[in-house]
């Protein structure tokens, strides 16, 4: 094992590229964009880790993947072994190496990021995820029953994420989810070219085989509500995981036209129900020719690539501020900007105008310039006056954010914060003891990551919470400081009033 | 899950569906609406429950053939079928406040979702009048159920062939002309007919609420696509209905709105009446090759 310590210079010096579906082929596909990494790609690319003593890498990632860790794995050829340590921390690797934005986590603190471009730890986690997935590996470790009960609303990331934790301490854990089918915004948000349903249902596929029971069809607050999950049906915890799918629009005059909709709606009725295969598949979605998206981040990004490929002439982005300011991932900007969609920057729609049969056919913007930063810190647009100017459309969709999903709040008598998410403290708890709550539904619209991370944080909550006592929380490798600890041993732990000597 | 327990013929476009769902039968509350797909490459539809039963766990539906899910179903839909999916109850459930006097009107398919309201109204202890209206005499449903709840029964037919000669709004006129103390008049049916009825007691000052029914994917409030226009203000018919004050719903949006997908719809009910023609056609000839 004993090698030269490497340097900037001893690395290959290029960032491994990876393959990619061509622009124009594409756009005719829902397949997969990026292929992702062979074999020797990820080799290669995992020379390129500097293992350093200090890795920022790790406090870079929101659920503090042991990124050196996994990627000094895979330098060794110990492939299983890399899986293990990924999923020590990040439980849908195959997921979270497709959509995290890892240009502003891990990678844009790597070492290597200094001088040359930083190690690819998106796609060695991608890699690593889809050989799991292939192999059919899982981390099922020997797990004993500990009579507790605990219940997830919504199966999206946050939830399924807690909902394996759980399990691995040995709960007895059920999922709820209102639609037909899991996944939550995994499943009917992003769509298939950039996570395959495949991926999802192999990764679900993995909480079933912790014990982990999904029951579709069930809108929880509706069906029951979450008082009634502990005081009725017998739940000792509950984490709610709602999400934050409440579309906003802009109140401009012509939004109840024919042809104008929620990104949500668009992307439900492409990801989820097929409208794309009509009249196979009965839902139906009328496509425009000319299609308008409002807003710039990962959802816009999202609606703008599946118009395309549903086989829109043109398809425009306008969003209020410029490019540096879009808030999608950047590699989504980038291969929207590859397959052709035409970005109006520094542009907000003023009025949506239709014909006399109720049909969208133009879209009047003015211009914007950024004046002083408001309160995000983000540079605040203001129109510029007379600059108004119209081009014809015939869909405008809009992805300009979202609100809190109403239903709990009206369900139950959780606190709610002025704005309608649920309240939770720093331990994700809720107003109601027993009950937690991660994700969009706290936080508003967010990443996958971060929804992953409450998930897991949230789990710690509850087994606090229920009294149980894993291997997660005691033998947990610290990275940080000693903090907290007596000889490497969690001052939470007060089980020892006495520690042996060794004997001289 | 989602079995259908029994199925009963109104009429050759009326039919009603009882599906066992113990949970939801429980929790179903007047107002409140299911979202059913009936196949795996089925859409999402609203369906308003028309009853239920928390003894017997069941759920009942009252559906139109209208369009190709629903004449689908029709068509496939028996005793002992299942449906791909129910989730629900959705929306908010109908203030049953304490009322002295209502008049809950139905107005054709509106008949069986107004049930269940106008039985809970009764069960508040107010005095019930209610006004339903059909096309014509074969196609009444439901009558004896109706007249156990209601302290006066109007039924009106287009043709006159039984009861009032006229639309349902007749026989709501009649109601708030006999009675001056009508504290809520509650309205189901189709917009057109929900439209009048607000027009019918706007002049009286009569509060009147109406159950909405926008085309809807989810359900749940994330998409928008059932978003109406309430007094000015945007409203979610999923999550803040599907009851709304009808002297400030903009009926004309909602007309315009349930209309954009009327071409694909169309597309669709072509293609799936031929495929039965053909379907029909082959099974002629299989039933002729087996004759010989």
């Amino acid at each position: 094992m004993a090698q030269q310590p490497k340097t900037i210079r001893t690395i290959p010096q290029d960032r491994t590229a990876m393959a990619e579906q061509d622009p124009e082929v594409r756009v005719g596909n829902f397949s997969e964009v990026a292929l992702g990494y062979t074999e020797e790609q990820a080799a290669l690319e995992a020379e390129r880790c500097l293992m350093c003593t200090d890795p920022e890498c790790i406090t870079g990632c929101p659920v503090e993947i042991d990124i050196p860790g996994f990627i000094q794995k895979i330098c060794d050829k110990d492939i299983r072994g890399a899986y293990d340590i990924m999923m020590k921390d990040n439980l849908l690797p195959a997921i979270c190496g497709r959509v995290c934005p890892q240009e502003v986590q891990c990678e844009i603190v790597c070492t290597v990021a200094d001088t040359l471009e930083p190690v690819a730890v998106g796609r060695l986690e991608r890699w690593l995820g889809d050989v799991a997935v292939k192999e059919g590996w899982t981390s099922v470790p020997y797990i004993e029953p500990n009579g507790f009960k605990v219940g997830m609303v919504g199966s999206g990331p946050a939830s399924i994420t807690c909902a394996a934790d759980m399990a691995k301490a040995g709960c007895e854990v059920i999922v709820y989810e209102a639609f037909h089918c899991p996944g939550g915004v995994l499943r009917y948000g992003i769509p298939e070219f950039r996570l395959p349903n495949d991926v999802i249902d192999a990764e679900i596929q993995n909480l079933t085989r912790l014990g982990v029971k999904i029951e579709c069809n069930t809108l929880v607050g509706r069906l029951f509500t979450i008082e009634q999950m502990l005081d009725e049906l017998g739940f000792d915890a509950v984490f709610i995981g709602t999400g934050a799918g409440y579309p906003s629009f802009m109140r401009i005059p012509g939004e109840a036209l024919n042809g104008v909709m929620s990104a949500n709606e668009l992307l439900t009725r492409v990801n989820l129900m097929g409208a794309g295969h009509f009249p196979e598949y009965d839902t139906p979605l009328n496509l425009g020719k000319k299609v308008a998206v409002i807003g710039s981040g990962n959802t816009a990004m999202d609606a703008m690539r599946v118009s395309l490929r549903l086989g829109a002439e043109k398809v425009y982005c306008v969003y209020r501020r410029s490019r540096i300011e879009s808030p999608a991932r950047a590699e989504e900007v980038e291969h929207a900007e590859q397959e052709g969609v035409e970005f109006h920057w520094l542009t907000a729609p003023v009025e949506i105008l239709g014909d006399e049969e109720g049909n969208v056919h133009a879209m009047r913007n003015i211009r914007m310039e950024l004046g002083e930063p408001d309160d995000s810190g983000r540079r605040r647009p203001v129109p510029i006056e007379g600059s108004e100017y119209e081009f014809e459309a015939d869909m405008v969709v809009y992805a300009i954010g979202t609100n809190a999903n109403p239903i709990i709040g009206q369900t139950s008598k959780i606190k709610l914060n002025k704005w309608g998410y649920i309240d939770a403290d720093d331990n994700l708890a809720t107003s109601i003891a027993g009950v937690y709550a991660g994700g969009d539904i706290v936080t508003g619209g967010a990443t996958v990551i971060l929804a992953m991370g409450a998930g897991r944080q949230a789990a710690r909550s509850m087994k606090a919470y229920l009294g149980i006592t894993d291997s997660d929380t005691v033998y947990r490798p610290e990275t940080k400081k000693m903090d907290g600890k007596l000889f490497g041993i969690d001052a939470g732990q007060k089980n020892f009033s006495r520690v042996h000597l060794a004997q001289v | 899950m989602f079995e259908i327990t029994a199925r009963e013929d109104f009429s050759d476009v009326t039919y009603l569906l009882e599906i066992e769902h113990p949970m939801l039968a429980k929790a179903a509350r007047p107002g409140q609406f299911v979202v059913v797909i009936s196949h795996e490459r089925g859409e999402r539809i609203p369906l308003t429950i028309a009853d239920f039963d928390r003894e017997k766990g069941t759920v009942t539906l009252v559906i139109q053939a209208v369009g190709k899910t629903t004449l689908e179903m029709q068509q496939s839909c028996e005793k002992g079928t299942r449906l791909f999916s129910v989730v629900g109850p959705m929306g908010l459930p109908t203030e049953i406040g304490e009322y002295g006097k209502v008049v809950c009107v139905g107005g054709g398919l509106g008949v069986a979702p107004v049930f269940p309201q106008l039985r809970a109204f009764k069960e508040s202890g107010a005095y019930v009048i209610g006004v339903v209206g059909f096309r014509n005499k074969e196609l009444i449903f439901w009558e004896d159920k109706f007249k156990e709840y209601c302290d006066e029964f109007i039924v009106c037919t287009d043709d006159g062939s039984y009861g009032i000669h006229g639309l349902v709004t007749a026989g709501l006129e009649k109601a708030i002309e006999e009675h001056s103390d009508i504290d809520e008049v509650l309205a189901i049916g189709p917009p057109i007919m929900m439209k009048a009825c607000a027009e019918t007691t706007r002049p009286h000052g009569v509060k009147t609420m109406v159950s909405l029914n926008p085309i809807m994917v989810d359900g749940t409030g994330m998409c928008g696509g059932c978003r109406v226009n309430v007094g000015g203000k945007m409203k979610f018919g999923c999550v803040d209905g599907p009851d709304f004050d009808a002297h400030k719903v903009d009926f004309d949006e909602l007309l315009l709105r349930l209309s954009r997908f009327v071409p694909k719809e169309k597309k669709a009910l072509e293609k799936w009446q031929k495929e039965c023609r053909i379907q029909q056609q082959a099974d002629r000839l299989v039933e002729q090759q087996t004759t010989h």
